[in-house]
């Protein structure tokens, strides 16, 4: 099988040979280290304020105000347990949401383990935060909110405006798990009330182990790792220098053709879930119909599992994703697909497609009619479709 | 992640189906965990199984046990089939990641609720064969979208 079709962009994304180019020669020539005196550290240094800088401009942000890290994990650990650490005194109760990547919710358990009180504010079924539940949420001592800007999963995009005029409006701090739409859809801090926002390098075709933290100036949380004086002494570290290269490349590459890019893939992503809701019958579209990334579809096909559904497009060269327990190493199926009411029947057999800027209107094509015939396949094999074909039971997707 | 054998019968499963007026047929599983198996058995005269099927909702795992499963019992007396345990499920695909023995396991109890539903159709009972323990009808949700 020689042809691979990539549908699995919120996974990871290819890096662009522009940014390749880019970071090539901080590997072999610019090699300096950016804290020495000598001009070859101090071209690395040039090199890095740069990334900066297109960083700073793409968010409306200071370029003090972004900190390199090691990816989008590190960020979202930086920013919650660095909040909770420096705010404590002020309170120790946290809001999010329940849909949140495990990077903040498992960072939120472990806070709790520490005394800290943590809310998770439900979502309705298109996976929209709850905007009267996180009013409700706030108290006297809650420090900080941190609400994703777009879900990995279901794509949906969530009212960070209004989010952010809630936080200020409350005196509370507000962070954005942004690694999904960071270089997919336009983000200004200053308008959005943003405190703090997590970005990565590699969702934006920008290499692995790299990403910032947004920490707007005046917002006091320490340094998450101690050492020298990098990053303003608040990320200790030799910077990586060719991966914050990298990710600056990304940035300005993601945020110049996001217009045009984004357009072309929101007609490419109706036109799949047009034809993926009209063609499979017992199909649902998960997330927002319209206020999602610009490449996200998530389904979710009635009497199947995604592993199965999975495992077999990649025997056609199909990549995507699944929501389904076994692909998520436990019994349970992901915690998004719950959170937007799907029974756990219907969540395992979810399969999430994400575009790039190189996909194109054939590989959708032979995606649907691949998924069409593979979905046919396994309940054909299913004793669920066999039992709601014998009429024994209604199917819960019509 | 899978063996060779493990995404052979995944592929190119053996003996998908339904068997008309089956002697037994057993549901095991529920959805909730993502995995159910239905397997179908029909015995003769001398209790030798003559044919068996299966269909199942489930990961890769799931299908390639249920396979296997139908394989190994073709042909069995009913004492027979009741020794293939999950480990020779597991054993003849050449193994199974550790977060999917649990499929191994249903495999087995579905060749054992097949049994037992032959067994209570016949009004015989079958030495060394318990009452099979999950069953699809527990956890069933009725919810509409």
């Amino acid at each position: 099988m020689d042809r691979v079709i990539y549908l699995d962009n919120a996974a990871t994304t290819k890096c662009a040979p522009e940014v390749v180019d880019a970071m090539l020669p901080y590997f072999t020539e610019s090699y300096g280290n950016p804290s020495s005196i000598y001009k070859l550290g101090q071209k690395s240094k040039a090199a890095v304020d740069t990334a900066r800088e297109i960083i700073a401009k793409s968010l409306g942000a200071q370029n003090n105000e972004i900190y390199f890290t090691a990816g989008g994990s590190e960020s979202d650990n930086w920013a919650l347990k660095a909040t909770a650490e420096a705010y404590s005194a002020k309170g120790k109760h946290i809001i999010t949401s329940a849909i949140e990547h495990h990077a903040i919710l498992h960072t939120c358990e472990y806070l709790q383990k520490q005394g800290f009180e943590v809310t998770y504010v439900g979502v309705d079924e298109n996976g929209v935060l709850k905007l009267d539940e996180l009013k409700a949420a706030i108290r006297p001592d809650t420090i900080l909110i941190s609400v994703m800007f777009a879900n990995n999963e279901i794509g949906t995009i969530q009212p960070i405006k209004e989010i952010g005029e809630i936080a200020r409006a409350n005196g509370i701090f507000f962070h954005t798990d942004a690694v999904q739409a960071y270089g997919q859809v336009p983000i200004d801090v200053d308008e959005l009330n943003i405190d703090m926002l997590s970005a990565s390098g590699h969702k934006l075709n920008g290499p692995k182990g790299v990403g910032f933290l947004y920490i707007r100036k005046g917002v006091k949380i320490r340094s998450f790792v101690h050492g020298g004086q990098q990053e303003r002494a608040r990320r200790a570290g030799t910077e990586n220098v060719t991966g914050i290269v990298g990710i600056g490349a990304a940035a300005r590459l993601a945020h110049e053709t996001m217009q045009a890019r984004t357009a072309r893939e929101i007609e490419l992503r109706d036109y799949l879930i047009g034809r993926i809701l009209d063609e499979i019958p017992n199909t649902k579209l998960n997330g927002h119909r319209t206020d999602r990334l610009p490449n996200n579809a998530n389904f979710s096909f009635e009497f199947i599992e995604g592993e199965s559904l999975l495992i077999m497009l990649d025997m056609k060269g199909i990549c995507g994703s699944s929501g389904s327990a076994c692909t998520s190493g436990s019994l349970d199926p992901s915690h998004v697909l719950l959170a937007i009411g799907l029974v756990h029947e219907i969540a395992h057999g979810s399969l999430r497609l994400t575009l790039s800027a190189e996909t194109t209107k054939e590989d959708i094509d032979y995606t649907v009619d691949s998924v069409k015939e593979i979905v046919a396949k396994l309940r054909g094999m299913s004793p669920l479709y066999e039992d709601y074909k014998a009429g024994k039971v209604k199917a819960k997707i019509q | 992640m899978y063996s060779e054998k493990v995404m052979d019968h995944f592929q190119n499963p053996r003996n998908v189906g339904e068997i008309e007026n089956a002697s037994g047929v057993g549901t095991v599983g529920n959805a909730k965990c993502g995995d159910i198996m239905r397997m179908y058995l029909d015995i003769d005269e001398n209790g030798v199984i003559r044919d068996c099927k299966f269909k199942t909702f489930g990961c890769g795992a799931a299908v390639a046990t249920s396979s296997m499963a139908t394989e190994l019992v073709m042909g069995k007396t009913i004492q027979e089939a009741l020794e293939v345990t999950n480990k020779a499920v597991m054993e003849a695909l050449d193994g199974l990641p550790p977060v999917k023995v649990h499929c191994s396991l249903l495999a087995e109890e579905a060749i054992h609720a097949a049994l037992w539903d032959y067994a209570e159709k016949n009004g015989i009972k079958i030495e060394g064969l318990e009452k099979p323990k999950s069953d699809i009808s527990e956890g069933e949700e009725e919810e509409d979208y």
